[in-house]
């Protein structure tokens, strides 16, 4: 049926265009809470500057690391095989595995798609494409502190 | 009416004039299967439908013990693993026939491919069959992270990180799938969801086009046996199927074997805070990919190395699925060993890359 009769919008003209827009705002109202609804919401990002861990200095061993909990996010406390303290972002920068310190190599080294990192955190072989974000470390007494880089 | 009373008694005529049975029957009687060298093939379709029976079925019964939650999930199946009678032997079942399901798909999958069971008029039947072997792999991959264990924790991480490899969208995409910007308890209920649901509903769709396609289309003859002139056939019901029935028991008394002597392990309960542990895989029919991420630079011409694998398998996937439209020779009946050597080469890198997944030492 024509849309239109000598200029003027027939009556199954206008029905249809009711119908459809109808049909057509009944379903954009349905799924644009569908869809905010799969998004999930944001979460506050764990503000913790630093943090004091739970480790004491004299438990780290030159030549050894562990990982610890900074915020929401996995970090790495490392002793260099020269005694010197340095932390460091847990999160690989190649797919976001876990990284650990290997005492073989020397250095740091993520398990899932063989990242090597060297003691300062950067990036020497592998897949990874950037270095890990490096922390500050204070040893205040017997006490480590860790805290983001200005 | 008294020809088939006499025939089937008379309860399948009551049923037949309210549901339509001898419709049934006639559908059943008309179905013919091609008899040629490559025949062994047509039966893999068939594995794959039983398998995926198998899945629903022990799945369900999993249904009844598993508790989705980061708090739960581990120990619940330490629970059914060691406490409920028979636990361990559904859950290795349920575990074996998954990874059985996915041989049994590739195999139909590159069979079709080799054999050019995708010429027209079957293009949707092979775009239907891509759609399963999608829902077949994210079955697996949201599967995988439900026991809520170290190995999968971390292949979910990385999985997930993939996506958010993806130009443009891939931040949105990742933090949509994993319920929030990291791996937590948010993903694993939104696995879960995803596993019992989600993908239930949408095999549900796609295997019934298929199936009702393969009924309209009937079996596919390679045109190699085609050329040679018509096949001869043989009826599906019941000499076909009772072949079918042969090889599903065979499939039974294969995944009890499995089941018992080489149960489903659970290892150690996920820890966010614990290092990736040496010697972390995916499933292997995830294996090949894995494994070409890890002899990827960090950067090839400018661009992050992980970006360009992670293009280069979307693009590998969406030709895989185009191939029907693409390959013009075979649509017209015609020999086309460039798309012969395709597959053939698609064979080859899958193994190549898996067999050095498994060999190539995880530490150097």
């Amino acid at each position: 049926m024509d849309q239109t009769l000598e200029g003027h919008t027939t009556r199954r003209g206008f029905v249809n265009w009711m119908l459809g827009t109808s049909a057509g705002a009944f379903l954009l109202s349905v799924l644009y809470p569908v869809g905010r609804y799969l998004v999930p919401p944001k979460v506050g990002e764990s503000t913790a500057a630093a943090v004091t861990l739970a480790i004491k200095p004299d438990d780290v061993k030159p030549n050894s690391g562990q990982v610890f909990k900074f915020g929401s996010r996995p970090g790495i406390l490392i002793r260099t095989p020269t005694g010197e303290l340095r932390a460091f972002s847990a999160v690989c920068t190649h797919l976001n595995c876990t990284v650990q310190y290997r005492p073989d190599l020397s250095h740091i080294w993520c398990a899932c798609h063989n990242g090597h990192f060297d003691l300062n955190g950067q990036n020497i072989v592998g897949p990874p494409p950037r270095p890990l974000d490096g922390f500050v470390v204070n040893t205040r007494g017997n006490q480590i502190v860790v805290s983001k880089s200005a | 009416m008294a020809v088939s009373e006499t025939r089937h008694g008379r309860l399948w005529t009551w049923l037949d004039q309210r549901i339509g049975l001898a419709d049934l029957e006639k559908l059943a009687r008309k179905k013919q299967v091609p008899v040629h060298r490559h025949g062994l093939w047509y039966y893999f379709g068939g594995m794959t439908l039983f398998l995926f029976v198998v899945q629903v079925a022990t799945g369900i019964l999993l249904l009844l013990y598993y508790r989705p939650s980061a708090e739960e999930a581990y120990e619940s199946i330490q629970f059914l693993m060691a406490e409920v009678e028979f636990g361990w032997l559904i859950r290795s079942i349920h575990a074996w026939s998954a990874n059985l399901m996915i041989l049994a798909l590739f195999v139909h999958l590159f069979s079709a491919l080799l054999l050019k069971a995708y010429r027209p008029p079957r293009e949707v039947t092979w775009l239907s069959g891509m759609a399963l072997l999608g829902v077949a792999l994210a079955f697996g991959f949201t599967g995988y992270l439900l026991p809520w264990n170290e190995l999968a924790y971390f292949a979910t991480k990385v999985g997930t990180e993939i996506t958010g490899a993806v130009p443009l969208v891939g931040r949105f995409l990742l933090r949509l799938l994993r319920g929030g910007d990291e791996v937590t308890g948010a993903t694993l209920t939104r696995f879960y969801g995803i596993h019992v649901a989600v993908l239930p509903a949408l095999v549900t769709l796609a295997l019934g086009l298929h199936l009702y396609l393969v009924q309209k289309h009937g079996m596919s003859v390679p045109p190699g046996v085609e050329r040679e002139g018509a096949p001869r056939f043989t009826p599906f019901v019941p000499n076909f199927l009772l072949r079918d029935v042969v090889g599903w028991l065979s499939a039974v008394a294969i995944l009890a074997a499995l089941a018992a002597f080489l149960p489903a392990e659970l290892g150690k309960k996920a820890d966010p805070f614990a290092p990736a542990p040496v010697g972390i895989k995916p499933e292997w029919y995830f294996m090949f990919m894995f494994q070409t991420l890890k002899y990827l630079p960090s950067h090839i011409l400018g661009i992050e190395g992980e970006i360009v694998g992670v293009v280069g398998f979307g693009l590998g996937g969406v030709f895989l699925l185009l191939i029907p439209f693409l390959d013009r020779r075979a649509a017209r009946g015609q020999p086309s060993p460039l798309f012969t050597w395709i597959g053939i080469a698609l064979i080859v890198y899958v193994l190549v890359l898996t067999y050095l997944g498994y060999t190539a030492s995880p530490t150097k």
